[in-house]
């Protein structure tokens, strides 16, 4: 079970980079580093069956960690989109030079 | 006889949940319309959610579906709908033909590089304490996971309080509306 | 600078004035620097008429026909240093030529077994090969230096009278002078290199000659053509030089003299030295396939026809010949190449001659078909008789150009007196009847006439008499009737060629006859207006063309043959022979001389021949027929194929000229210039910086996506180095 799911959680993964790649909506890109998060707890709780719990318990930490990168994140994204109107990603270049 | 269907009973699930997060997955990564993406994440959340407790996770996977799929999600999705980004947006969006084909065969390659790693022998220098999951009298499946976190891992607990109330405070100063200056 | 070496004490001509030998070349260089200062200084303020002067106010100088007199819209005004340079330009030659006298007298007293050489400085000194500047009399070379000399003082006298309006006076005799130094330094040179500085040297001033008027295309053109085609021939003659050098290790005369028994008789080598000498020849002295710039080499002044496409440069070749004799004689089949083509050239001129108007074609393709029999004489190993049809020829055949050249200043000045500009003056259809006019001129061309044809007693036909027997004599019995051509044996070429000669001979005797009767007999064709103003040249011209008139009558007396016993018999012969007399035994080897009878037979049939064309060429061509050039019909039927020269010049541009051109312009221009150096090199090294400095720029694009891409990319990257593929 556990390579099944280490598989697994690779494969989600990589959809999530894939998706961060491909889509150029800046909240959509978001959603797909949450997925490859989720991916990512799912291979630390397959390796906590093997050995033991501080595979959950760094899985708490990542949630955790998660969750408060989303709230800062949006609210820099909501910054940006009151600033130019659109959350396209080729639009917020003003780090160019 | 018991253990064997129980056995093929777990598989069978396990995979059932395996194919439809991943199918969730790829939908989610396909759609246009933001709310549609952040609905399919969802779903693939609680796949997830059903694995972590299929694997003795219980407590994980009771806090992916409250805090992951029904905090941090409904955040995404109030923001959507804050800046009416519901649409399908236009199709700039997801980039050309031979991006999202060199994108497939990076993916592809990542897969391939993990899985392959994922299966050599590595040997690992750091030394993992193993600390078993009991299930206690007193704290139950939570305590398992509890245990470790007040005791070994104490001050990561503590800071990550610290990095909430960061995150708090700056999500609330980043989002707060600028008067006219 | 000069010896570096010691003098060759131990030669009878040394402390002669035989040691002078060396102002030879330098007295005409210095009338070119003298004249050529005189030219620059002048220039710096051109006159009206100078063809240098752009624009339409040098135009009418540069018009393509000569003879420039008196013009009475443009009162003529006489170069501003005229009178200088008619006195050094000339001058030198005259001084040179005492200077030739005087050594040719010092040579006749002395035993000339060994040639004299003097050298001047070390040129080329490189390991093995050892190059002097040096200077060689011996017999050939004093045969030569007498008539370039000689002829050319005769030739420069007579342009002072016919330039003397033109206003590149100085510039002209500067050439001139030029020329004469780089022919006497091809004929006096003692090694092969010396010679070629001489050979691409006359190449050379037959191109500024030649295009002296070259404001107008055609006459630049002409002289572009005669360049290059004479270096067609200058690539043989390296070769030929490369070879020698590389099977004898020597390039000097003496040095492949002493080293020519290394090279086996007949053999491979020899050949292909002599072959690629002879295409040399070719080039310079107008054989086929490269005597196409000859003809047009008539757009240059006629002096300069007289002196460079007559008597002295188209000469070189055969004196090529002469001076390589002993490695001809070692080389039967090339020998028998050079006396073939010869012979075909000597009948194919002929032939076009039959059917020009102009002239001065006329006596050009008359040029071509001469040489052509020199090169019979020198191809058969008869090289006395080819080297003296070389001298008589010099004679008769720049008293024919002079005296054209007399013709076209009187055509000329009636032209010009009466306002016509459209005329042709070179077209024999509109000259006729002009020996009223010009009884001086009439005389002594038909004195050439004779002599050309081949009249007993005149120079001519010693000359090419000597030289048709001599083929005959080969044909019999010698070294090249033993060999065989393309599997056709030698005897037989012989006799074709023979039979060639004879040929030419007739028609010889026709065009010439026909050119004369045109000229000046029969009704004129002038016009009215134009003809009362015909006159015969001043003194300064006619003076000349006397001395040329003299020469071509008696010429011949310097080398009776044994059935003439009017004087000393054989003193050309006897002269040449320390030069030549090996080469000439070894390729009579196998064969004797003529029978007295056969002899007297050859004779003959030669000097019937030369009556019969005569009397046909009276009998046949009316010149009262004729009509002036602008209602003339049109030729048609074989006489156009003639008149057109059998559209040779029209085939090599087709098969080489255009293809040459084509690809220069498609390929090297376009392709190689334009696309590869300017488009890959020049633009691609910008589009190369451009294009770096556009990756460079995408490093800070300020672009999300970039970014993420190369995070990936990097990520990748960096597991694979972990991964073992087992």
């Amino acid at each position: 079970m556990i390579a099944e799911a280490l598989a697994l959680s690779a494969l989600l993964f990589t959809i999530g980079v894939v998706g961060v790649l491909t889509r150029r909506n800046a909240i959509i890109v978001f959603m797909c580093v949450e997925l490859m998060l989720n991916a990512v707890n799912l291979s630390f709780v397959a390796f906590s069956k093997l050995y033991g719990a501080t595979g959950q318990v760094f899985v708490v930490f990542v949630m955790t960690v998660a969750a408060a990168e989303a709230a800062v994140g949006l609210a820099i994204i909501i910054s940006i989109f009151r600033h130019q109107e659109s959350v396209n990603l080729k639009d917020i270049n003003l780090l160019r030079g | 006889m018991g253990n064997e269907f129980f056995s093929l009973l777990y598989s069978f699930h396990f995979y059932l949940f395996g194919l439809i997060a991943v199918a969730a997955a790829i939908a989610f990564v396909t759609r246009k319309s933001p709310v549609a993406a952040a609905m399919w994440l969802v779903v693939t959340m609680f796949c997830l959610a059903a694995l972590y407790v299929m694997m003795d996770a219980q407590f994980i996977g009771v806090m992916q579906v409250l805090v992951y799929a029904g905090a941090i999600m409904v955040v995404f999705v109030f923001v959507v709908m804050l800046l009416n980004l519901g649409h399908p947006s236009e199709l700039s969006d997801i980039s050309g033909k031979w991006g999202r084909l060199f994108a497939g065969f990076l993916g592809l390659a990542l897969v391939a590089e993990i899985l392959t790693l994922t299966r050599s022998p590595m040997d690992l220098r750091l030394v993992v304490p193993t600390i078993p999951v009991t299930v206690t009298s007193t704290g139950g499946i939570i305590g398992g996971v509890s245990g470790p976190l007040f005791r070994e891992y104490l001050l990561a607990f503590e800071l990550t309080s610290v990095l909430l109330l960061i995150a708090i405070v700056g999500a609330v100063v980043l989002g707060r509306k600028r008067s006219a200056s | 600078m000069m010896l570096q070496e010691p003098m060759p004490t131990g030669h009878p001509l040394a402390d002669t004035v035989a040691q002078y030998v060396w102002l030879l070349p330098v007295l005409p260089l210095l009338g070119f620097l003298l004249n050529g200062a005189l030219s620059l200084k002048a220039a710096a303020k051109l006159g009206p008429n100078d063809p240098s002067a752009a624009g339409e106010a040098g135009g009418h100088a540069g018009d393509h026909t000569d003879a420039h007199i008196s013009l009475d819209d443009h009162p003529v005004v006489r170069h501003k240093y005229a009178g200088l340079v008619s006195l050094i330009g000339p001058g030198v030659l005259v001084i040179a030529f005492g200077l030739a006298v005087a050594i040719f007298a010092a040579m006749r007293s002395v035993d000339m077994a060994q040639p004299y050489v003097e050298t001047l400085f070390r040129w080329m000194p490189v390991s093995d090969l050892k190059i002097n500047a040096a200077l060689q009399l011996d017999p050939l070379s004093m045969v030569m230096v007498l008539v370039i000399t000689g002829v050319g003082a005769l030739i420069h006298i007579f342009s002072v009278g016919y330039m003397q309006d033109d206003p590149g006076y100085p510039r002209y005799f500067a050439y001139l002078n030029l020329f004469v130094f780089f022919m006497l330094l091809l004929v006096l040179g003692a090694n092969y290199p010396v010679m070629f500085v001489g050979w691409e040297g006359v190449g050379l001033c037959s191109y500024l000659l030649i295009g002296f008027w070259f404001s107008d295309k055609a006459n630049a053109d002409a002289g572009k053509k005669a360049f290059i085609v004479n270096r067609i021939g200058d690539f043989g003659f390296l070769v030929a030089m490369f070879l020698l050098f590389a099977n004898t290790g020597s390039l000097d005369f003496a040095g492949i003299a002493a080293s020519v028994d290394r090279l086996p008789a007949g053999g491979a080598v020899v050949t292909a030295i002599c072959l690629f000498f002879f295409l040399g020849c070719t080039g310079k002295s107008a054989q086929i396939p490269l005597y196409i710039w000859l003809p047009d080499a008539m757009a240059g002044p006629t002096p300069v026809s007289a002196l460079i496409h007559a008597a002295t440069m188209v000469t070189a070749g055969v004196y090529l010949i002469a001076r390589s004799s002993l490695l001809f004689s070692l080389a039967p089949v090339a020998s028998l190449t050079v006396a073939l083509v010869g012979g075909l050239t000597a009948l194919f001129a002929a032939t076009i001659g039959l059917k020009q108007w102009d002239i001065k074609k006329v006596l050009a393709y008359s040029t071509v078909s001469q040489l052509g029999y020199m090169f019979v004489g020198v191809g058969v190993g008869a090289y006395t008789a080819g080297v003296f049809h070389l001298v008589t020829h010099a004679f008769f055949k720049a008293l024919l150009f002079l005296g054209s050249g007399s013709i076209i200043f009187a055509m000329h000045s009636a032209y010009h007196a009466t306002h016509n500009h459209s005329d042709d003056a070179q077209d024999m259809r509109n000259m006729g009847g002009l020996k009223k006019h010009l009884p001086v001129t009439w005389v002594l061309m038909w004195i050439a006439t004779l002599a050309i044809a081949g009249i007993p007693v005149f120079s001519g036909f010693v000359s090419k008499d000597a030289i048709l027997g001599a083929v005959f004599e080969r044909a019999q019995g010698s070294t090249l009737a033993s060999a065989s051509l393309l599997g056709i044996p030698g005897s037989t070429l012989l006799y074709a060629v023979y039979a060639f000669g004879l040929a030419a001979a007739l028609l010889t005797a026709i065009y010439m006859t026909r050119m004369m009767l045109y000229t000046f007999h029969g009704p004129s064709r002038t016009g009215e207006a134009a003809e009362p103003h015909l006159h015969e040249a001043p003194w300064i011209m006619t003076g000349p063309l006397v001395v040329l008139g003299l020469l071509s009558a008696v010429g011949g007396w310097l080398n009776l043959p044994a059935f003439l016993p009017l004087g000393p018999q054989g003193v050309f012969d006897k002269w040449l022979e320390p030069v030549v007399g090996e080469a000439t035994t070894r390729i009579a080897a196998g064969g004797g001389a003529l029978a007295g009878s056969t002899e007297q037979a050859l004779i003959g049939i030669a000097v019937a021949v030369a009556i019969a064309g005569i009397a046909i060429a009276l009998v046949r061509l009316k010149p009262a027929a004729l009509v002036p050039k602008k209602d003339s019909p049109a030729s048609t039927g074989f006489a156009k194929v003639l008149e057109h020269k059998y559209y040779v010049d029209e085939a090599y541009d087709r098969a080489i000229v255009q293809p040459v051109v084509n690809g220069s312009k498609y390929i090297l221009w376009k392709g190689v210039d334009v696309g590869i150096i300017d488009g890959l090199f020049v633009n691609g090294s910008a589009l190369l910086a451009r294009a770096m400095g556009w990756m460079g720029a995408q490093l800070q694009s300020g672009q999300i996506s970039t970014y993420a891409w190369v995070l990936v990319l990097g990520v990748i990257a960096l597991l694979g180095a972990f991964v073992r593929v087992h």
